[in-house]
């Protein structure tokens, strides 16, 4: 199974954490750290794996951002480059050209868009259009909601 | 009508009873911020302060309007904490308004509340409890987004406790026929299932249908299901192993069937769930012949039509490969898949070399041979520029050497170990000895090569390495000479790492005669005076870059030298000067070398004189030897216990194993261990007379053997430095003590010749029964001789009513520390027993 997804940027900064086993806040802090310095020092073109203690790491570098995947020992890493890269598609289908302003200003969409997409450390829905209709469905029941409330803008 | 403004309450009871409506007045807090607005702002800020100000101001708003009960705007502020949590700031007041989202009704509050449950709450703290009733009403919900909600937060980070209060409603909808709830469901009960082992079972009858499913999502989370509880249980493995037509049907499909839009990438149907049917494959067919061989044809199959152009496919055939080794293939099938990864090797694409690497790796021990075949691409990869690459190369070419490849890979990993990243070398350091020792074609190559190794990578080696490499170079007799002269020449260049200079200095102390001498085979000898050496030697002991260790060995080896070389003044000197080192281990060296110098000279050439081979103990471990003094101290070990002698043996040989006849005895001025021989025949004269069934008394042994040698040889530890003879009165002491039998040993000082030591022996018993037939039996080391008179009595009475007494006369010339070892014998309660014991604790003052 995957135990973390981190998404951040090329100065550290921390645009998306997901865990997918139970960790003490320090001790997901003392990852977030390790990662960002282990996958920020690589050179630039190299291989895009890498061994953390009983885990291995692959990471990818989309723009400004980079995707970070800790995966367990059985794991296909080359597989998940492949679930990077689908969750960037997925991102960008909603978004229309994603980039990491988008992320920033809308961490909210990309954590329901991940949770459609992966569920407790394993793939949910291998066919990208699902994804993008339960999303679209998602986001039209928050429109029913606002409807009874039109002098309240939640979000903005 | 007065308005006081300062408080809404105020405000609301001025107005009088009325409607409700709140009024926006002057002190009614404004609406909180808007999340994107929020954003914004923090984002604005220049430094880590401004940016910790803004959060805390927020927080306090948001912190008010908590308190304040806020339906309307508690979505907007918990999401804002969620962002500022992001950015590392504390949110844990927010907890609690999760909970009170995710029970609201309206969709919108759902979502950030449970995305507020999975970022801020855990199951460590109590609190995240109380979301347990609001999941299992959101499993029933109408509303098949909010149900799913509650099946990823539930499948994310239920606790154990949530897990088995849900798993019924996980079961439920596992068995319903709505894929999008199905395939959650499925996810949702492999968490229950790692949570709580024990449900595994409940899920099962749900598990009948999963693979006729025609969803793709469904159909993914049903393999991973099945796979967990494959992995989990034997028993599940054994009852699902006959979904394996199924599973290849499926996968075949996959492969086979036309472009379709919704599951393709670069044109694969479906790389996940194929990648995912393979892993289960792989566990269902490990081990078992008939599964394996119905999916032999779908892996040839696989591995042979996978588009390999995109790292998708390379994915799928990286899988198919890990499942053919694990499974009981034919072998047709396990030489493609090895040639697939030999492919790899090729391949452009790092991760793929890198991935290959990491499974040749795997394979290497069961498939040597096809390994053995992609030996020279595996060798190239220790160039790669890229660190893992390099790293999974080094171990793996490691794991390919042997007899006949030896001396070309190991060209390959000393060139490797001289321009790779310091982190690479200690391990390359140790894997080169270790490959060495094991495959060394000449000692010559070994010492070579071992050479190479310190003079590049000299401070990376471990510590135990120079233990193991003197051990190895003493014990080639043949090439002392030459490794001598490559390490001093070695010396000459470097004296900055550690390792090479401690195993150097050792070897010029031992065979600096062989230095100077000039005599080398190996090639061409060089011209070096004792003085060259001795300013090596002694640039080592003032240099900085010495450790205080590597100081020991060197002025251990100056010391050596004096017994090699003419120049002993010198060497005094040097000696005494460090008799004042603030160094403390190396101050007392030099005193007791001194005190070698002054009062023993006589046994200095004994003392220093060559080391005998050495027995290696363990393969790895560190020898028995002490290199720290040039003394001789092979193998006295502690004694070996014999097994209990139930024939009657030789007498000799009973003597000798008191002494652990195994001891090594060198013999003056030569470099060959010889046999302990004689060692049996002396003590057989020595002891010869002993009666052992308590007659009368044997003829003392008076005159000393003459094929004795004159000079300590065995067993010496220092020599006593400052003779402090106490005065008349030696304490007795207790020399043994177990089973009930004591004996106790008490001196006295023999007139005329106070070389002489007596001692008494006193045996008591305080068990309920006599000791009858008790025999009391003694061995010494070779410079000590020993007298035994006969015992007062061979039975030791019970409950301490007696002793039996015995007298030992002991001759120490030299007076060296008086060592015993005692053999006991008698019937007790109708059994014979025997013991042996090392008697070591003599007070000073009876051999001084």
């Amino acid at each position: 199974m995957m135990r973390f997804m981190l998404l951040f940027s090329r100065q550290g900064k921390l645009r998306l954490q997901k865990w997918f086993t139970s960790m003490s806040e320090r001790e997901k802090k003392k990852i977030i750290r390790d990662m960002t310095t282990m996958v920020l020092a690589r050179q630039p073109r190299s291989c895009n794996f890498m061994q953390w203690k009983d885990l291995k790491i692959v990471y990818k570098r989309y723009a400004s951002l980079y995707f970070c995947l800790g995966v367990e020992s059985q794991e296909n890493e080359l597989l998940a480059l492949e679930i990077i890269h689908r969750y960037v598609e997925l991102l960008d289908k909603y978004f229309g050209n994603v980039c990491e302003l988008d992320i920033i200003f809308n961490f909210e969409k990309a954590y329901f868009i991940l949770d459609e997409f992966l569920m407790g450390g394993e793939i949910q829905e291998t066919s990208k259009q699902i994804v993008n209709r339960s999303i679209e469905a998602s986001d039209m029941l928050q429109e029913d909601d606002i409807s009874e409330w039109y002098e309240v803008e939640l979000f903005g | 009508m007065l308005i006081v403004c300062w408080s809404p309450v105020m405000v609301e009871v001025w107005n009088g009873p009325g409607d409700k409506k709140t009024v926006e007045g002057p002190s009614r807090m404004p609406a909180p911020i808007r999340l994107r607005e929020l954003i914004r702002t923090i984002r604005t800020a220049r430094t880590q302060a401004e940016e910790r100000e803004m959060i805390q101001k927020e927080c306090a708003a948001i912190r008010s309007s908590f308190r304040e009960e806020d339906n309307t705007y508690r979505c907007r502020n918990v999401a804002k904490l969620l962002y500022m949590h992001m950015l590392g700031y504390p949110a844990h007041f927010g907890q609690l308004e999760c909970l009170k989202l995710i029970a609201s009704q309206k969709f919108t509050d759902k979502r950030i509340g449970y995305l507020g449950a999975m970022l801020l709450l855990d199951e460590r703290q109590d609190v995240h409890l109380l979301m347990t009733n609001c999941i299992k009403n959101d499993l029933n919900h109408s509303t098949q987004y909010v149900q799913g909600l509650a099946l990823c937060t539930l499948g994310c980070m239920g606790s154990s406790e949530m897990c088995r209060d849900l798993a019924g409603e996980v079961e439920k909808l596992l068995k319903t026929s709505n894929s999008y709830l199905r395939k959650k469901a499925a996810l949702c009960a492999v968490h229950v299932i790692r949570k709580v082992p024990e449900l595994m079972e409940m899920f099962l009858p749900a598990t009948k249908n999963l693979l006729s499913e025609k969803n793709h999502g469904v159909l993914h989370t049903s393999v991973v299901l099945l796979t967990e509880m494959c992995e989990r249980s034997p028993d599940m493995l054994a009852h699902f192993r006959k979904l394996v037509p199924q599973l290849v049907r499926i996968l075949k499909n996959l492969i086979m069937s036309g472009y379709s839009p919704e599951h393709d990438v670069s044109g694969i149907s479906d790389p996940f769930l194929q990648v995912r049917i393979l892993r289960l494959l792989r566990i269902l067919g490990k081990g078992d012949d008939d599964s394996s061989e119905a999916m032999n044809d779908i892996l040839a199959q696989v591995a042979t039509n996978t588009e390999t152009s995109k790292n998708v496919g390379n994915a799928i055939l990286y899988e198919t490969v890990l499942t053919i080794m694990d499974i009981k293939s034919e072998s047709g099938l396990r030489v493609l898949a090895i040639n697939i990864l030999g492919r790899f090797l090729l391949n452009n694409d790092k991760n793929i070399r890198y991935v290959a690497l990491t499974s040749l790796l795997k394979t290497v021990q069961t498939d040597h041979n096809a390994v053995q075949r992609h030996r020279s691409t595996i060798v190239d990869c220790l160039k790669d520029l890229d660190v893992s690459i390099k790293r999974r190369a080094m171990e793996l070419s490691f794991a390919l050497v042997n007899g006949n490849n030896i001396r070309g890979m190991m060209k390959e990993l000393l060139y490797f170990l001289d321009s790779c990243d310091p982190e690479f070398k200690a391990d390359c350091a140790s894997g080169v000895f270790l490959a060495a020792e094991k495959y060394a074609p000449s000692k010559r190559w070994h010492i070579d090569t071992i050479m190479r190794v310190l003079t590049t990578a000299g401070s990376y080696v471990r510590d135990d390495s120079v233990p193991n490499l003197i051990q190895l170079i003493t014990n080639s007799v043949e090439m002392h000479a030459y490794t001598v002269q490559r390490l001093y020449k070695a010396l000459l260049d470097d004296i900055s790492q550690q390792p090479l200079v401690q195993v150097a200095s050792w070897c010029i102390g031992e065979y600096g005669d062989l230095l100077v001498s000039g005599q080398c085979e190996e090639e061409e000898p060089i011209q070096v005076t004792e003085d060259e050496v001795l300013d090596v030697l002694e640039g080592l002991l003032v240099s900085n870059l010495s450790t205080p260790v590597t100081r020991g060995y060197a002025l251990t080896a100056i010391m050596k030298l004096s017994t090699r070389f003419t120049s002993v003044n010198r060497i005094k000197k040097v000696v005494s000067i460090y008799g004042s080192s603030i160094d403390v281990e190396l101050q007392q060296r030099a005193v007791e070398y001194n005190a070698l110098f002054k009062k023993y000279d006589h046994m200095r050439p004994a003392l220093l004189e060559r080391m005998p081979i050495m027995e290696k103990t363990a393969s790895n471990g560190p020898t028995e030897i002490v290199q720290t003094n040039g003394e001789a101290e092979p193998s006295v070990v502690e004694a070996k216990h014999p097994p209990p002698v139930t024939q009657p043996t030789n007498q000799a040989n009973d003597l000798l194993d008191l002494l652990g006849g195994n001891d090594v005895v060198p013999v003056i001025q030569t470099t060959v261990p010889t046999k302990p021989a004689s060692a049996g025949g002396e003590l057989l004269d020595l002891l010869g007379d002993l009666s052992l069934s308590g007659g009368p008394a044997p003829a003392p042994a008076t005159s000393v053997p003459s094929s004795q040698p004159a000079f300590l040889l065995d067993g010496l530890t220092s020599p006593p430095l400052f003779n402090d003879i106490a005065a008349a009165g030696i304490p007795p002491m207790t020399a043994y003590n177990k089973n009930g039998l004591k004996i106790d040993f008490t001196f006295e000082r023999a007139n005329p010749n106070p070389n002489i030591a007596v001692i008494t022996i006193h045996a008591s018993n305080s068990t309920e029964a006599d000791m009858t037939d008790f025999v009391f039996q003694a061995a010494v080391p070779k410079t000590f001789q020993l007298q035994l008179l006969s015992p007062s009595s061979n039975v030791v009475p019970t409950l301490n009513q007696g002793t039996v007494t015995q007298v030992i006369r002991v001759l120490n010339p030299q007076k060296q520390q008086l060592r015993m070892r005692i053999k006991l014998t008698y019937t007790h309660k109708g059994s014979a027993v025997q013991d042996l014991a090392e008697v070591n604790n003599f007070p000073p003052q009876s051999w001084q």
